[in-house]
């Protein structure tokens, strides 16, 4: 991933103007830090209310967003924008980027509406190419989340032949998630694939989207089988 | 145990001093102990009081059963939270010694034996007091472990229920001392009533007692079951307070002493990140795995083998692991060539990080072991190269799986190992 920085992209119109919500200054600055110039850090905040505020007043692009947050967390920050309507930030991607890579917070924040989920152990040049894809409106799943993907989807495989559901990963899909959760970057998918980035990232979408959008019936199965409910 | 336990003072001001039952430091019931501390004089002197009185007239034991039945024992809790996790958690030894336990009972069972016999040979009162002497041995047995029931439940070990609220968790000894305490007060009836001649007698007196029993329990409902309300609101809390102090042990354990360490390398940046990764690791296994990593499924032996490969040679390896299966002897070359893999990784390729995905299914397994180092070229690899061409290729070949090296120089290198799993499990089956 960080064989592709973000200044190769084409279209990109200037920096991505970024809202910073984690309730450590500590990390707020470590990622300042590592971010440098690749992006503009327009505001930071360290609970959801601050965030509401801030995103608000913004409309930054991407909203790098902790998962646990006094206040209600980040999934609260997500639903209370949602709620706003067309007045919230419409145009804002939110990016997770948490220290739990628990199951629980990676669905909850899936389902709030976060375009990508990433652990705080990425490294700067990977965090800002992440921005820029999910600024873009792509997807971004680290290898993990790919695991957890497949890992959902393989545990309701026996009912799929009887459920025609058509909320299902596709063969492609799980070829292209597999693929991610070997370590493979989008790029690297696409030769392997023989397929366009452009593809991958689409793929990448639907599943997020079928993550998300799913019905609620196999959404309770999943939670239940993994034990959430 | 001859001396005073060395607490700290309590806390200044008008706090009324308590006294406590210390059931950690007890022959009996932990009376002359909580006795002493709260006196100030030595836990021998009031053993030795206590007896002197009880042989003087028997106010001794009147003494010693009043304060046994008034005063409340006291809480393990006092601990710091770490320390009383790790009593909980059977990492200290609890002080109490079993046998001089026992010894003493038997001990005192001997004396009041003796006494009784003196009596009886110098007054003549034959029989008299022996229902009440044996009696009273019931009751104190009983008592003696009604205190070990409680002491349990202080210490939070398991749930609290009918059986367990009786006799805890002390097994045989526990049944034997509530089962010799019942048989010791029928035994008293019993010596009454043959020595009043009338059976009948003791049939009324059983009956008497049983129904005082029921009617005090009918009376007295209301107020019991509010007590055991709050004795479980109050459970609940202890839990809670406990589950902190598990927490608080980990962290010590395992966060402090990294930090520890930390502080002693703080020059050698290799160390530092191998600590600092080594104790994620830990911790968040600790927080957010439900699965115990005992090693017992392909999944755990995977991650086992990552950790010892990440510790070794300082390299994180991120392994991403999809369906599982319990580790058998057909799985054990898999994990061996992919351990190998993740080795040769970690040592040759220079790579800031291998990456490992397994894919199990009922049918095969997958192990992808990549990195995104120097790379090599396959086939002008050296017969000598004995890690990949044994270790790997010849070992999944005999096992009757497959493995398959791609590597170019400068584009990193990928190891897949498939090994077909449904053989076993037709073995398995009949």
């Amino acid at each position: 991933m960080s064989t592709t920085p973000s200044s190769e992209r084409a279209d990109q119109p200037g920096r991505r103007r970024v809202v910073l919500v984690d309730d450590h200054a500590m990390f707020r600055a470590g990622v300042r830090a590592e971010l440098g110039d690749a992006v503009e850090v327009v505001a930071e905040a360290g609970d959801a209310d601050e965030a509401v505020a801030a995103i608000g007043r913004h409309q930054p692009d991407v909203v790098l967003l902790d998962v646990h947050l006094p206040g209600g967390g980040g999934g609260e920050v997500m639903r209370r924008l949602a709620g706003a309507g067309p007045a919230g930030s419409p145009d804002t991607r939110f990016l997770a980027l948490s220290v739990s890579d628990a199951a629980e917070d990676v669905i909850g924040t899936i389902r709030a509406g976060a375009r990508g989920y990433v652990t705080k152990t990425i490294t700067g040049p990977e965090l800002v190419d992440a921005i820029g894809r999910v600024a873009e409106g792509d997807a971004v799943f680290s290898p993990r989340l790919a695991g957890f993907v497949l890992d959902a989807f393989a545990g309701t495989i026996e009912v799929a032949q009887v459920d025609e559901d058509l909320d299902r990963l596709t063969e492609r899909e799980r070829e292209v998630m597999r693929l991610i959760a070997r370590g493979y970057a989008y790029k690297e998918v696409a030769s392997e694939l023989f397929i366009s980035v452009k593809t991958v990232e689409t793929h990448v979408s639907s599943v997020l989207r079928k993550l998300q959008l799913s019905s609620r019936h196999e959404l309770t199965r999943w939670a239940s089988d993994r034990r959430l409910l | 145990m001859t001396t005073a336990a060395p607490r700290p003072p309590a806390a200044e001001g008008y706090e009324p001093r308590r006294a406590y039952r210390r059931t950690g430091d007890r022959w009996l019931g932990g009376v002359a102990a909580g006795l002493a501390e709260h006196l100030g004089l030595p836990t021998r002197v009031v053993r030795v009081l206590f007896v002197v009185g009880g042989v003087l007239g028997g106010f001794g034991v009147l003494l010693y059963a009043g304060l046994w039945l008034a005063l409340p024992v006291a809480r393990p809790e006092d601990e710091p939270a770490g320390l009383a996790a790790a009593r909980r958690q059977g990492k200290r030894p609890d002080a109490t010694g079993s046998w001089v336990d026992s010894g003493f009972v038997v001990a005192l069972v001997v004396l009041a034996v003796g006494v009784a016999l003196f009596l009886q040979v110098l007054t003549g009162w034959g029989l008299g007091w022996w229902p009440a002497l044996i009696a009273l041995g019931g009751v104190a047995l009983l008592w003696r472990q009604a205190d070990e029931a409680e002491q349990e439940r202080m210490a939070g070990r398991g749930r609290l229920g009918t059986v367990r609220a009786l006799v805890g968790q002390g097994g045989t000894a526990a049944f034997a001392r509530v089962g010799v305490g019942v048989v010791l007060l029928v035994l008293a009836l019993l010596v009454f009533a043959v020595r009043s001649g009338d059976l009948s007698v003791a049939r009324d007196m059983v009956l008497t007692a049983v129904l005082a029993g029921a009617g005090l329990a009918f009376v007295l409902a209301p107020w019991i079951l509010r007590l055991a309300r709050d004795l479980s609101s109050e459970r609940a809390e202890r839990i809670r307070s406990q589950e902190r102090a598990d927490v608080a042990a980990h962290l010590h354990d395992s966060v402090l002493q990294t930090l520890a360490l930390i502080q002693k390398h703080a020059g050698d940046e290799r160390a530092v990140a191998t600590l600092a990764r080594s104790q994620e690791r830990d911790l968040r296994a600790w927080l957010f795995d439900d699965a115990v990593p005992d090693g017992g499924t392909i999944a755990g032996e995977l991650r086992r083998a990552a950790a010892e490969i990440e510790d070794a040679h300082a390299v994180p390896v991120e392994i991403v692991v999809v369906g599982d299966r319990p580790f058998d002897e057909r799985s054990r070359p898999l994990v061996l060539a992919a351990r190998e893999a993740m080795a040769n990784a970690a040592k040759h390729a220079g790579a800031p990080r291998v990456d490992v995905y397994a894919e199990i299914t009922d049918a095969q397994a997958e192990i992808f072991v990549r990195d995104r180092g120097v790379g090599f070229d396959p086939d002008a690899m050296a017969e000598d190269r004995l890690g990949v061409r044994r270790s790997i290729i010849d070992r999944m070949g005999r096992h009757g799986g497959r493995a398959v090296v791609r590597s170019a120089p400068g584009e990193g290198t990928e190891i897949r190992l498939q090994m077909p799993l449904t053989a076993t499990d037709q073995q398995e089956r009949p």
